[in-house]
C-alpha cells in the first residue's frame, strides 16, 4: 500500500499536538493575565472625580486623620463619604474664592450633593466590613496603599479574591499594632515576630470558607 | 395508569386500616398514591420539559449559540463607572452602613400592630413586630412583611386624578371649596365614607368636621371589618364593648367557627398566648385544649385537639347545647360542655367573624354562664372612634344617595364599589352624587367611578396614631416622605376643616399635645411605638340574661350547598391583591397561591360527580375542573378545589379576588374571581341555597405547592417525617419520636452500627466545631400554625423573588421556606400537621461532595454555604438533597430594572440572577454582623442577640435558633427535650434543624 503521507507529516502531527497543549495554555495564560490586569481590576487608574481631591496634600501635607472624614469606618461595614459640611468645615474659611473648590461651595449652598466616582468598588456579591478589619488590626494601607502619596485617588491593590485571600490565609504577614492602623507609613521592624504575637492577642481567626464575604 | 388508580373514596378507611403505622398523607392523591403519582413524584422538575412547548429545531439551536459565542464576548466587559453621592449635611446618629429602627404602627382593619421598621440610609427594608406592642409581642405577620413591597409597588397611584385626567392637588382644593361654601349652610349633603378608624386623631378631626357642616353625616364600611362580633357584643351586653381574650389563662378553649390565630387584628398575640400552654416540654403535666367547631378548616382548626367539620349553620345549635338551653346534637357536644363545666373561670368560648350576631352573643353567655368573663375574657370600651352597624351606616349612605340626597361624596380610603355587598349596588348609587372624591392607595374600581382620585400614604409614608386590640396607642411616624406624592386621611380632613396646609405632623402632633403630651413624653412614645398605659381599662360588660333568639335553624330545611364566604387568608378583603409576595404566598391549608377556589369537602366533591377518579395524578395540584355556583340568583363559573375535613354540604370562598383596577398584579396576573357578586347584605358570610355544578369546561390551572419538592411519600409515615402522639402518650413514652428515629437508625440499609450510636463511617473530613460556634435550630410542631409569617419574613430579608403564576405551576416558587402541610387519618376529617421546612444545613451535607465548581461548602459554624457568583447551575445538589430545600432561578427573576424596586432590597443580601441556586441560609447575614459586633467589643454572643428572619417573625415562637456549643441557650436546651427529633435520619446527614414531635391533648371522652 502507497504512503499516503509524507514523511514530514510525523513532525507536523507532533509538533501540532505539542503545540496545541502549549497554545492552549498560552491562551489561559494570556486571559489569566487579561483578568489580573488593571484593565480588568482597575489597579492604580485614576478617577476623574468633580473636584481634584487629593489625598496627598491633605492626609501627606496637612496630616488629617483618615477619621475625619470616613467617620464611620470603626463602627460600620461601609468607611463613609464625608458629607459636604466636612469639607467646609476648613473651606468656610480657606481657599474660600478657589476656583476648583466652586462644586463644593455651590453643594454647600444648594444642599445637592457631590457626586463623587467610585474608586473602590467590590462585586454586590462580596461584602466586606470595614470596621472588624480595623478592629483586627488591618491598617488602611494594607488594602488602601500610601493615600497619603496619591495626587488623585486610585485602587492600589488589586482586589481581586486571590488577593482577599492571600491574607485571609496568612494574617500575620499584615497585622499591625491596632495603635498603627491609621498610621500609613508605619512598618513593622520585626514582623515575623509581631505578626503572629499580634494575631494571637487580637485573635484573628483565618476565615476563608465562603460565606464569610458572599451571602 | 395503574389498576390502584381506580382506587375510590369509600376504600379509604380500607385502605388506612391496612397500614401498620397512623399513616400521614399530604393530599388525597398521595393517599391514592398510583404509581403515576409516584413517577411525577421521583421526578424532582417534573414539568421543566415543558418550558421549550414549540421545541427548537437544528437551525435555530445553531443561530441562538452562534449569537451566544458573538456576544461572549462582550460580557467581559469592565464594570460600569459607579458614583458615590454622600450627604451635604449628615443627619446625625446615622451612621452609614448600619441600619435605623423606628417603631410605628400598621393598620389592618383599623386597628393597630406594632412595628419595628429597618430603615437603611432612609429606606425602610424589613418589617419586624414591635415587642412592646401588646398585638404583636414582636411577631409579625406576613400583612406586615408584605406591606414593604406594598410601599415601593410602581403601582401605586402617582397623581392627583380628576375624571381619569392628571390633576393636581391644589386643583382638587380648589374644586372642593364651592362644595363646601355650599355645605356651610346645611351640610346635609356632605358625606364623609371611611373604613372602621380607632385613631383618636383621625376620630377627633371627623368630629370637627361634623360640627362644622351641620347636617353632614360620617359612614363607616369595613368588608372584613368583625361586624358580627361587634352586633354580638352589643345583643349580649346592651351595649358596644370589646372583649378581650387571654389564652394564656385557659385550659379549654371552643372556637365556634373562629380563626383566631390566624384572622384578626389580635391574631398574634392570641396565637402567642394560646400555644403558651402547649409547650410540652420534659416533665410538662398540663396542657390546654383546643376544640375547633368550623366549615372551611382553618389555621386554628389545624391546631385543634379535636376538629368537628359541621356546616356553619350548625354552630348556632352546637352553641344553645353548650349554653344548656338545647339538646345537644352529638355526643361530643356534651364533651365538650362537661369539660367546660370542668375548667370554669378557665375556659374561653369564642365565635367566628362568619358566624351571625346570635351566635356571638351565645359565646358570651356561655363564658358568662362558666364564669370566665372577668378571669380568661374581659371587656373594655370599644376601641373604635364610633362603633356603628357598619352595613346600616352603609345602607344608610346608598339609600341617601338613590334619592339624590347626597351632593358631595368624601370616601377616605378603602373600595366600596368593588367591596360593598353585592345589592347595594354601590356603584350605581354613586352616579347620582355630583361630587365624589376618593382617597385611596391605587386607583381602583372606586377610582374610577370618582371625580377626583387622591393617591394615599402608604403607612410607612405618613403621621398617623391608632389604637391597639386593647385600645393601646401608637403613634405611627414615617420613615420615608411619600413616594409618590400621596396624601393622608388627616390632611383630606385638614381640607374640610379648613386648614389647607396643615401637616399630618402637626395634626397628630398638636392633638397629643392638647391632651396632655410634652416633648418629652412625645418622644418617648415614639421610640417605644406605644403609649404606656392607654390601654382601654378593664370594665364589666354588664351581664345579660338574655339568651338571643334562634336566628338560623340547623340548616336541615335549607336546600343546596351552604357557601361560606371568608376574607382571602393572603390578600384579605382585595386590598393586597396587588401585592405580588401575598399574592405567592401559600395559602395556609389550600396551599393555592395565586387564585381562589371554591372549595368543597371529598364527599361534596362526589355528589358533584368531581371523584378523585377522574383526577390524573399528574397534574392533580396543577391544575382543577370549573364549576357553576347558582347562588341567590347570581350565577358564576369558578375553580373546584377538594380540601379534606371541609364540611359535609357545605362550601367555602374566600373574597378579594376578582379586581378589575388597581394594578397589574391585582387585574391581570393574580385575577381570581370576584367573590363580591355572592356577598349580599342579609347574608354578608354566606347561607344556604347554593347550587354546584360540575362543566365540562377544559381544566383550570392551579398553582398549588403542596405537592412539590416532596419528600417520598412513604417517608413520612414510615420512616418519621411527621412525629405526633397524644399527651397522656407522651406522659407515658416521652420518648416516642426518638424510638422511631432509633428504629430507623437501625433499619437503614447505609449503615451498620447499632441502633442509635452516631455512625462514624463516612466520606466526610471531620469538622471539628467546637472552637466555633455550631448553629442550630428547633422547630417545635406542636406549636406551629401553618401562618407564613415567617415563609413572607424570609421573602423581605433574603430578596426572594416572585415567580407568578405559570412557573409555581411548573414547581418554581423561590420561597427558601417552605411549610408542608401532612394529614392523618380520615380524609372526610383529618388532623392536620404543620411543618416548616428551611434548610436543614446538615453536618454531613449530601449538597455539598456533588458540586463540581465548589459553590456550595461547608462553613466553619456548619453552615452550608452556598456561593451564588461560584454556581454554574448543574443542579446537582438539589438533585443530591433529600429535603428538596433548593431553588434554582430557571430564568431572570429578580427584577433588576424598575427603579422603585431597588431601594427596597436588602442591601446586606445579593439578589441572584439567572442560573443560580439558592436556598436558606440561616440568615448568615445576620450572624456574621453579630459576630463581628462580639469580636469587635472581644466578647461572646449572648443567646437572643439576633436570630433569623423567621424566628423573629413566627408569633408563636414556634422556631427557636442559636448556637448549640452554648450550652445555656435556648436552642440547645430544646435540642435536649425528648421529643426532639431529626428527619430522616437514617441518611445520616445530621441535620442542624430538628423539630420537636406534635403533641396534641384529646378529650379521652371523645372518639376519633
Amino acid at each position: 500500500m502507497a504512503q499516503i503521507f509524507h514523511r514530514s507529516a510525523n513532525t507536523i502531527s507532533r509538533v501540532t499536538i505539542f503545540g496545541a497543549i502549549f497554545i492552549a495554555g498560552f491562551i489561559l495564560w494570556v486571559i489569566g493575565g487579561i483578568v489580573r490586569s488593571p484593565y480588568f481590576t482597575n489597579q492604580g487608574i485614576e478617577r476623574e472625580q468633580i473636584v481634584p481631591f487629593s489625598h496627598q496634600h491633605h492626609v501627606g501635607g496637612l496630616g488629617i486623620d483618615c477619621r475625619y472624614c470616613h467617620t464611620s469606618v470603626e463602627t460600620s461595614n461601609f468607611a463613609g463619604i464625608p458629607p459636604t459640611s466636612t469639607c467646609m468645615n476648613c473651606h468656610a474659611q480657606i481657599w474660600t474664592s478657589a476656583q476648583l473648590l466652586e462644586p463644593v461651595r455651590s453643594s454647600y449652598a444648594t444642599g445637592r450633593p457631590l457626586i463623587w466616582s467610585r474608586v473602590h468598588r467590590l462585586p454586590d456579591y462580596v461584602h466586606f466590613n470595614h470596621s472588624i478589619h480595623i478592629s483586627k488590626g488591618i491598617g488602611c494601607v494594607s488594602c488602601h496603599g500610601r493615600v497619603d502619596k496619591m495626587n488623585l485617588t486610585y485602587q492600589a491593590m488589586p482586589m481581586t479574591m486571590q488577593w482577599c485571600l492571600s491574607c485571609h490565609r496568612a494574617p500575620e504577614k499584615f497585622v499591625r499594632p491596632r495603635n498603627e492602623v491609621f498610621n500609613l507609613a508605619y512598618e513593622s521592624p520585626n514582623q515575623a515576630v509581631d505578626g503572629p504575637r499580634l494575631v494571637k492577642e487580637y485573635k484573628i481567626q483565618s476565615f476563608t470558607h465562603c460565606s464569610t464575604c458572599h451571602y | 395508569m395503574s389498576d390502584e388508580k381506580s382506587l375510590t373514596y369509600s376504600d379509604f378507611r380500607k385502605r388506612i386500616g391496612d397500614v401498620k403505622h397512623p399513616e400521614y398523607w399530604r393530599s388525597l392523591d398521595e393517599l391514592m398514591r398510583s404509581e403515576v403519582f409516584d413517577d411525577f413524584m421521583h421526578d424532582e422538575f417534573p414539568r421543566q420539559a415543558a418550558a421549550l412547548t414549540s421545541g427548537v429545531d437544528r437551525r435555530d439551536f445553531m443561530k441562538l449559540m452562534g449569537a451566544s459565542m458573538a456576544m461572549a464576548g462582550l460580557v467581559a466587559c469592565n464594570q460600569p463607572d459607579q458614583k458615590i453621592v454622600p450627604y451635604v449635611n449628615q443627619p446625625e446618629n446615622l451612621i452609614p452602613g448600619k441600619p435605623i429602627f423606628f417603631a410605628s404602627a400598621m393598620v389592618a382593619g383599623g386597628l393597630a400592630k406594632g412595628v419595628l421598621v429597618e430603615s437603611h440610609m432612609g429606606r425602610p427594608t424589613k418589617i419586624e413586630g414591635n415587642p412592646d406592642h401588646p398585638s404583636s409581642l414582636g411577631a409579625s405577620d406576613s400583612f406586615m412583611q408584605a406591606s414593604i413591597l406594598g410601599l415601593y409597588d410602581p403601582e401605586r397611584s402617582q397623581v392627583v386624578r380628576r375624571l381619569g385626567e392628571i390633576s393636581t392637588y391644589s386643583e382638587f382644593l380648589g374644586a372642593l371649596q364651592p362644595v363646601l361654601n355650599a355645605a356651610r349652610a346645611n351640610g346635609s349633603g356632605l358625606r364623609v365614607l371611611t373604613q372602621t378608624i380607632t385613631s383618636p386623631t383621625l376620630g377627633n378631626q371627623i368630629q370637627q368636621v361634623l360640627a362644622q357642616y351641620p347636617g353632614s353625616k360620617w359612614h363607616q364600611w369595613e368588608p372584613a371589618g368583625g361586624h358580627n362580633a361587634r352586633e354580638g357584643a352589643r345583643l349580649a351586653f346592651g351595649g358596644y364593648v370589646n372583649p378581650v381574650y387571654h389564652f394564656d389563662q385557659a385550659s379549654v378553649v371552643v372556637s365556634l367557627g373562629s380563626d383566631f390565630m390566624g384572622e384578626g387584628p389580635a391574631h398574634l398575640r392570641y396565637a402567642r398566648d394560646f400555644m403558651s400552654g402547649r409547650r410540652v416540654r420534659r416533665g410538662s403535666t398540663t396542657m390546654n385544649r383546643l376544640y375547633a367547631i368550623e366549615s372551611m378548616p382553618t389555621q386554628t382548626g389545624g391546631c385543634a385537639d379535636h376538629r368537628f367539620p359541621v356546616k356553619p349553620s350548625e354552630i348556632e345549635g352546637i352553641a344553645r347545647a353548650l349554653l344548656g338551653v338545647a339538646p345537644a346534637p352529638a355526643s361530643w357536644v356534651s364533651a365538650i360542655a362537661r369539660d367546660l363545666q370542668n375548667n370554669r373561670g378557665r375556659g374561653i368560648v369564642i365565635a367566628g367573624d362568619e358566624q351571625p350576631p346570635a351566635v356571638h352573643a351565645l359565646a358570651h353567655a356561655i363564658n358568662q354562664a362558666l364564669g370566665n368573663n372577668g378571669a380568661t375574657v374581659t371587656f373594655t370600651d370599644p376601641v373604635e372612634v364610633a362603633p356603628a352597624n357598619q352595613l346600616e351606616s352603609l345602607r344608610e349612605l346608598v339609600t341617601d344617595m338613590n334619592a339624590g340626597r347626597v351632593s358631595a361624596l368624601i370616601v377616605l380610603g378603602g373600595n366600596p364599589v368593588f367591596d360593598a355587598p353585592a345589592d347595594f349596588d354601590f356603584r350605581a348609587a354613586t352616579d347620582k352624587v355630583p361630587f365624589r372624591a376618593h382617597l385611596s392607595p391605587y386607583y381602583d374600581e372606586t377610582s374610577y367611578h370618582a371625580h377626583w382620585h387622591i393617591p394615599e400614604t402608604h403607612y410607612l409614608e405618613t403621621w398617623s396614631d391608632a389604637r391597639a386590640h386593647d385600645g393601646t396607642v401608637t403613634i405611627m411616624q414615617p420613615l420615608i416622605a411619600p413616594l409618590y406624592n400621596g396624601r393622608s386621611a388627616h390632611e383630606i380632613l385638614g381640607a374640610l376643616i379648613g386648614g389647607l396646609d396643615l401637616s399630618p405632623y402637626d395634626t397628630v402632633r398638636s392633638y397629643w399635645f392638647s391632651k396632655g403630651a410634652n416633648e418629652i413624653s412625645w418622644r418617648k412614645w415614639l421610640n417605644d411605638g406605644v403609649i404606656a398605659g392607654s390601654a382601654l381599662p378593664v370594665r364589666t360588660a354588664g351581664a345579660s340574661g338574655a339568651i338571643p333568639p334562634a336566628t338560623r335553624q340547623s340548616g336541615n330545611g335549607a336546600t343546596g350547598v351552604e357557601i361560606e364566604l371568608r376574607p382571602d387568608p393572603t390578600i384579605h378583603d382585595g386590598r393586597f391583591a396587588n401585592n405580588a409576595w401575598l399574592q405567592e404566598l401559600p395559602k395556609p391549608v389550600t396551599k393555592i397561591t395565586w387564585d381562589n377556589v371554591m372549595i368543597i369537602g371529598p364527599a361534596l366533591a362526589k355528589q358533584i360527580g368531581f371523584d378523585a377518579d377522574d383526577r390524573d395524578p399528574l397534574v392533580n395540584e396543577k391544575q382543577t375542573r370549573m364549576v357553576d355556583v347558582e347562588y341567590h340568583g347570581v350565577k358564576m363559573r369558578m375553580p373546584v378545589w377538594v380540601v379534606p375535613g371541609h364540611a359535609e354540604g357545605a362550601a367555602t370562598v374566600f373574597f378579594g379576588y376578582g379586581r378589575e383596577h388597581g394594578g397589574a398584579v391585582a387585574s391581570e396576573k393574580g385575577k381570581g374571581f370576584n367573590i363580591y357578586r355572592f356577598r349580599f347584605s342579609d347574608a354578608l358570610s354566606g347561607g344556604a341555597g347554593a347550587r354546584i355544578t360540575l362543566t365540562n369546561d377544559p381544566p383550570y390551572p392551579i398553582a398549588c405547592v403542596q405537592e412539590h419538592q416532596s419528600i417520598d411519600p412513604k417517608d413520612v409515615g414510615e420512616r418519621g417525617i411527621v412525629q405526633s402522639a397524644s399527651f397522656t402518650e407522651f406522659q407515658k413514652d416521652p420518648e416516642f419520636a426518638r424510638e422511631r428515629e432509633r428504629k430507623e437508625a437501625g433499619e437503614s440499609e447505609l449503615q451498620g452500627e447499632a441502633a442509635g450510636e452516631p455512625y462514624d463511617q463516612q466520606m466526610y473530613p471531620p469538622y471539628d466545631y467546637s472552637k466555633q460556634h455550631a448553629w442550630g435550630m428547633v422547630i417545635d410542631t406542636t406549636v406551629c400554625t401553618g401562618c407564613n409569617g415567617c415563609v413572607s419574613a424570609c421573602q423581605a430579608e433574603n430578596n426572594i423573588s416572585v415567580v407568578g403564576k405559570e412557573e409555581v405551576v411548573r414547581e418554581r416558587e423561590m420561597h427558601w421556606l417552605r411549610i408542608d402541610r401532612y394529614y392523618r387519618g380520615n380524609p372526610e376529617n383529618p388532623e392536620t400537621f404543620h411543618m416548616p421546612v428551611p434548610c436543614m444545613q446538615c453536618e454531613t451535607a449530601p449538597c455539598e461532595p456533588v458540586c463540581p465548581v465548589g459553590a456550595t461548602s461547608h462553613s466553619i459554624d456548619g453552615l452550608n454555604d452556598m456561593t451564588y457568583n461560584r454556581c454554574v447551575g448543574t443542579r446537582y445538589c438539589s438533585n443530591n438533597c433529600p429535603y428538596k430545600v433548593r431553588h434554582f432561578n430557571f430564568f431572570h427573576y429578580a427584577d433588576y430594572d424598575t427603579p422603585a424596586l431597588k431601594p427596597m432590597r436588602n442591601p446586606d443580601v445579593t439578589v441572584r440572577t439567572r442560573g443560580v441556586m439558592e436556598k436558606c441560609t440561616y440568615c448568615v447575614q445576620r450572624i456574621n454582623a453579630a459576630k463581628i459586633e462580639a469580636e469587635k467589643a472581644d466578647r461572646p454572643i449572648p443567646d437572643g442577640e439576633f436570630t433569623t428572619a423567621c424566628a423573629q417573625a413566627c408569633p408563636t415562637d414556634a422556631i427557636v435558633f442559636g448556637d448549640l456549643n452554648d450550652k445555656s441557650s435556648r436552642v440547645a436546651k430544646l435540642k435536649q427535650e425528648p421529643t426532639n427529633y431529626a428527619l430522616l435520619p437514617g441518611l445520616n446527614t445530621r441535620p442542624r434543624t430538628t423539630y420537636l414531635a406534635t403533641v396534641r391533648n384529646p378529650n379521652p371522652e371523645i372518639r376519633g
